[in-house]
Parts: C-alpha cells; structure tokens; sequence
C-alpha cells in the first residue's frame, strides 16, 4: 500500500492510540501492531490471562435466503446443511481448481431461548473480504443477498481467564461450547457471541455494533485479567497454535489436502464432489497431494522464517516455510512449511535454510502448543 | 560514543571499536530472541550489514558502522540475547572492529548530534 492511500481505521483506532500501541498498515486499515507491553509479554499475557483483540478489520456479513445454507455449500466444502442453529462451523471458500480464495467461519446465531436468526453469519479475512464478497455474491446470485454488516466491530477476548471475564458481565455466555454461536443483548446492545478465537486458547469472539464497540472495549479492559494485545502477538500466538494465516500458509494454489485441513471437507461432500474444485480434492484425498504442511520445530540457530528452504537430512531443497517465527511459549523457533509428503512423519529430521547457513529442524505434531477450547462448559 | 542514522553506536579504543546498537533501537525492536553476530576475521565495509538480531516479529539487519577486520563477537548474545534490551549501549555490544580508516568514526554523530536526529523521527 502506498503511503498517499488513505488507511481505513476501524472504531477503537482512537482507543489503540490512546493506550500507546504502535499502529502499522494492515488489510487497508491502521492497525496495532503492538501496545506498551511489546509482542513477547503481549504472548505470554494472552496464555495466562485474557487478551483482547480488535479485529474489526475482518469481515462480517450475513447471507440472506430461502436456503442460505444449501447455496453456501455451492462455494465451500462443508456439510452446511447439517449445521445445527447455534453452531458455527470453519469452512474454506474453494476456486474450481482446488486452491483455497479465503478460509471463514460461518455460523447460525440462536437467541438464548433457541430461536433462530436470520440467514447465515460470515466472517472472513479483512484482507480478502472485498473479493470474498464479490466471489459469494456472483457465484449465489438470486439464491442470497449477502448482507455485509459494515456498521459492526469485532473483538475476541482470547485465554484461560476469557471466560470469567465475559461470563460476569454477560452471563448467557457462559453455558457456550467451543463453537457454539448466539445473539444476545450484552452491554446494554446486541451481540453476536461465537465461542472460537484464533490463539488456540479458550475465548470468544463477539460482534457489536460499532457504535458501541469503544464502550464495550474499554469496560471489558477495566478488569486486570484483560489486556489489549495487538497483531504482533495474535500472529504468533495463532502459529503455536498451528492454525494457518492467509496469504501466507494458504492461498489460491493451495488445496485443502496440502494445507492439512481435510477436516473441512466434510464426507457426504467428498462423496458428492459438487463444491469449486473437488476433483483436485477427492483425488488428493485418494492418491495424496504433491506437498502437505508440517509443523517443523527449529533446533539451533536462527528462527526460520516465511520463504526460507526445508532441505533433506542430504541438503537436497524438498520445501519452503510459508510462516514462521519464535515461539514464546518453546524459546525455540517453529513453523509451518510445504515439504514433500515422503517427509511428513514426525521425528524426521529436516534443515531450514537461513541466511545461506542449513540449521537442523525436526517435524513435530501440530499444534505446538496444546489447544484448550471448551467442549463441555 | 558515536552513533548512525541506522542507530548503531560505536565507542573506539585505540584502533578497536566496540559496536552495539543504540537503546532506541532495541526499544524499537522490542524483546530480542536472536543475534546472529559476524564472524572473527571477517573483513566489514561501513554501511553493510554486518549482523542480524530478530525479535518475536521479524529480523532486522545491523550495518557496520565503520570499516575494518572484525577481531571479537560478543559470546553473551548466543546464550543471552536479551542482553541487548537490558544492555544495549554497554553488556548488549554485538562485535569488535579493528578499524582500517580511524577517519570514519570521527564523521559519524556524536550523542548530541543523534539525540536531535531522533527528534527529526
């Protein structure tokens, strides 16, 4: 982006400068990078704590139809159909060669007395949302208006004091499950809570009104479990927990098979093979892909970073690091590559190639950091 | 001490200059996790990267402020890269120089100097 574009700014921008963050350009907005506490204790606070997040950037629409949930299955490979009211779901919107245009969570918001509400809840990347939309919207025509929800904030409050925190001031989140989604009143305004978050750890992730977003922002920062984290941290906290970052670890080459998130094509899917792509996918599936993800643990050296080579234990190049950074949980530098699928059992000893020097690296199961959702509040 | 606009300090003693960066840089950077320190013996020109210290985010390069054979890397960094935000202009120093154009430190800023320069950030 150049510097005579105009950054967009989201409705805390006010707040995030007033708290001393560091703001950075991100996805078209002014976003903080970091705050006071700087990337390592923004980390660390988020694992034992709350973090809380402004990621209004992304976004947020809701798809309005006869049957939002059957036409959502033209573009993704999820069983929507079968998305229970209350429920949201990780999804991946597919382009008809297999590759990846954005992943999303979609969902359908219950009232806590378990009435429905309308259509279908989308949130995708801030960076992708405009081309998600369009995409969503030309491939849907006449079957949903996508409703794009302009006029809202998101903010995820993220670790193993999240749930107290929110829990006390909105109490019908508490009996939420991991994924499960509803829309409450909650600081005096509707909401729409889903119980998910991009950190690995436990935490929501609540849409509100923008209006309302820097009251709601600031009461939830007057308890001393919570502190603003900014995009520094979310990135590698989002790593340890293995979970792939678009434009990076994912894009439009990449199919679901290679990116190690088959579970998000769903077998009634597989077997009908009628998303964008499938014959790529369902082929994959049955014959293997040409390159998969692992998760790769640094052992010396220098963290090994996006675009760095994967050798061989014989030198010879067999892949590429798509993210990769320093673990404050490890001390230790990790990474999600593409290496060929020959290599991809745990233990098998590999190289990262940084600055010209080979380091040893070793693969290691995903995540690199325990997940700690609640499956059973 | 002598500082660039890449906000590297210099201190000479002799013919040897010790190089860090400045504690405004560590500060910018925030926690360090890595220093990649030159080797003994190797021949460094003023202005090219010299050595690499990342944080959490990303790595950034560290240019020779001054010219000549690098004769020592500091050892503490492997072990401790921290040192550089706790100790950035003293402890945290990455390498010594044995300085081929003593003429070099004599053109960079002095603190005063890189103090207003700061202010022009």
């Amino acid at each position: 982006m150049s510097d005579t574009e105009t950054l967009k700014t989201t409705p805390l921008t006010d707040d995030h400068v007033a708290r001393g963050a560091r703001m950075v350009p991100f996805a078209g907005y002014s976003m903080p990078v970091q705050y006071a506490d700087g990337v390592m204790k923004e980390h660390l606070w988020t694992r034992e704590h709350a973090g809380l997040f402004d990621v209004s950037h992304m976004g947020q629409a809701r798809l309005i139809g006869v049957s939002p949930l059957s036409a959502f299955e033209e573009v993704v490979p999820g069983d929507f159909i079968g998305l229970k009211p209350g429920k949201q779901k990780y999804s991946l919107l597919m382009n008809r060669q297999g590759g990846i245009v954005d992943d999303l969570m979609a969902g359908r918001p219950t009232t806590p007395d378990g009435a429905l509400t309308d259509g279908l809840f989308v949130v995708v990347n801030g960076a992708c949302k405009d081309n998600d939309f369009k995409v969503i919207d030309d491939e849907l025509a006449g079957q949903v208006e996508v409703k794009r929800l302009e006029d809202r904030a998101l903010i995820a409050i993220q670790g193993p004091e999240a749930a107290a925190v929110l829990n006390a001031l909105v109490p019908e989140t508490a009996a939420m499950a991991f994924m499960d989604i509803r829309a409450l009143t909650g600081f005096g305004t509707d909401l729409i809570v889903s119980r998910s978050g991009y950190t690995g750890e436990d935490g929501y992730e609540i849409s509100v009104p923008a209006a309302e977003a820097s009251r709601v922002w600031n009461l939830l920062l007057e308890d001393p479990r919570v502190r603003p984290i900014g995009l520094g941290a979310r990135d590698s906290l989002r790593l340890e927990a293995g979970l792939p970052l678009y434009g990076h670890d994912l894009d439009e080459t990449v199919s679901p098979v290679e990116a190690g998130l088959t579970f998000a094509v769903n077998k009634n899917r597989r077997e009908q093979r009628d998303f964008p792509g499938a014959a790529r996918v369902v082929k994959e599936l049955a014959e293997g892909p040409a390159r998969l993800k692992v998760c790769l643990r640094v052992l010396e050296g220098a963290p090994a970073r996006e675009g760095a080579e994967v050798a061989d234990a014989d030198g010879n190049v067999i892949g590429v690091v798509t993210s990769g950074g320093y673990s404050p949980c490890l001390k230790a530098g990790i990474a999600l590559a593409f290496v060929a699928p020959a290599l991809k059992a745990e233990g098998t000893a590999l190289k990262v190639i940084v600055r010209g020097k080979a380091q040893a690296a070793e693969v290691v199961k995903s995540p690199f950091v325990p997940h700690r959702y609640v499956r059973k509040p | 001490m002598r500082f660039t606009k890449d906000h590297e300090w210099v201190e000479l003693d002799g013919d040897v200059a010790t190089i860090g960066i400045t504690a405004h840089a560590a500060e910018q950077l925030g926690d360090v996790v890595f220093v990649e320190t030159p080797e003994v013996g190797k021949q460094v020109k003023a202005g090219d990267a010299f050595a690499v210290v990342e944080s959490v985010k990303a790595a950034s390069d560290v240019y020779a402020p001054i010219s000549g054979e690098v004769v020592e890397a500091n050892p503490e960094l492997d072990s401790a890269p921290e040192t550089v935000n706790a100790s950035p202009e003293a402890g945290g120093w990455f390498a010594k120089v044995k300085v081929s154009d003593p003429a070099q430190f004599e053109a960079l800023m002095d603190r005063d100097a890189y103090e207003a320069f700061l202010q022009t950030q």
